[in-house]
């Protein structure tokens, strides 16, 4: 009996241990560091004018998203009407990191589609994008009103995502302001 | 025009040797050989089965460029280290360091060999202890 027991178990554990590394979803997806941290302290002029800048210190106050983005990515097309949606019901701040882009063609692409930013951070060289442990776009942190990172998501947004994962997090009246 | 011929011919076998390598290049040789190292162990997160020195995406061209400044600025190994660590996590490095959650990636081989000789002992001993009761037929 003994002789079967133990093999038995140990397969029993390794399969139970494969289940888990299947169910884990995304692959790709990484734990981001800064969950639970200040957010990464920047200062970028916008897109829309390289004149006037923007920082950390605007994400403060209240609940916000920063939603990195480039017109060479495909998928932020596809949560693009989401992101529309969800500027055009206020339900929070959406801020932009355009991520590694170039400035006229991001702009043609806010005029096409809609811009549904406060405002977008123009990060031409990624240096703001490594410091925020960005490595694809689009990629969407949810910032408390203390400033701290509460939730980073890989891929493209939607509602069912926003409702389990963003949403889900904001506690004190975030959802209405 | 016999003269330009051969100060263009160099340049014509030079010319392919700009395109493969567009990466800084440190006078100093030691600086260099930290550079290679660092680049050879950093995971580039974006590709994820490739190191930053072997991708040629984006973002890997990024953090090599960004490692490069930080060896400039005269930061130590640690401190380049530190600095991805706490942007891209552990998984951004080949070589975890041995602390606190990666532990166990550290020590689970040892555990496993440790827990297959004890097996391995326990089966042989046995077996040993077992009397011999087959001879090889047609012997006797």
């Amino acid at each position: 009996m003994n002789r079967f027991l133990w093999p038995l178990v140990l397969v029993v554990g390794l399969v139970a241990f494969l289940v888990m590394g299947l169910r884990h979803g995304d692959p790709r997806a990484l734990p981001s560091p800064f969950i639970g941290k200040p957010a990464p302290q920047f200062e970028l002029p916008t897109l829309k004018n390289p004149e006037v800048t923007i920082g950390t210190q605007h994400l403060a106050g209240k609940y916000s998203i920063v939603n990195v983005w480039a017109t060479w990515c495909v998928m932020c097309r596809a949560e693009h009407g989401f992101l529309m949606a969800l500027s055009a019901n206020d339900t929070i701040p959406i801020y932009g990191l355009n991520w590694r882009d170039s400035r006229p063609d991001a702009i043609r692409w806010l005029g096409e589609l809609g811009d549904p930013y406060v405002a977008s951070a123009y990060d031409a060289d990624g240096r703001v994008g490594i410091d925020w442990g960005v490595y694809g776009a689009p990629e969407t942190f949810l910032v408390d009103p203390e400033g701290t990172v509460v939730y980073k998501h890989l891929g493209p947004l939607d509602a069912d995502i926003w409702q389990r994962e963003f949403a889900a997090r904001m506690t004190g009246g975030g959802t209405g302001q | 025009m016999r003269r330009l011929l051969i100060p263009a011919a160099a340049a014509l076998a030079v010319w392919p040797a700009w395109a493969i390598d567009q990466d800084r290049r440190f006078d100093d040789p030691e600086l260099q050989a930290r550079y290679e190292t660092l680049i050879s162990e950093v995971r580039c997160v974006q590709c994820q089965n490739q190191s930053i020195k072997d991708s040629n995406v984006t973002l890997a061209a990024d953090l090599r460029r960004e490692i490069a400044r930080l060896i400039d600025e005269g930061r130590t190994d640690e401190e380049i280290v530190e600095f991805l660590v706490t942007r891209y996590g552990e998984f951004a490095l080949y070589r975890p360091r041995a602390t606190g959650k990666t532990l166990v990636l550290w020590i689970a081989p040892f555990l496993l060999v440790l827990f297959g000789g004890i097996a391995l002992a326990r089966v042989v001993r046995h077996r040993t202890s077992l009397p011999i009761d087959d001879e090889p037929a047609g012997k006797a």
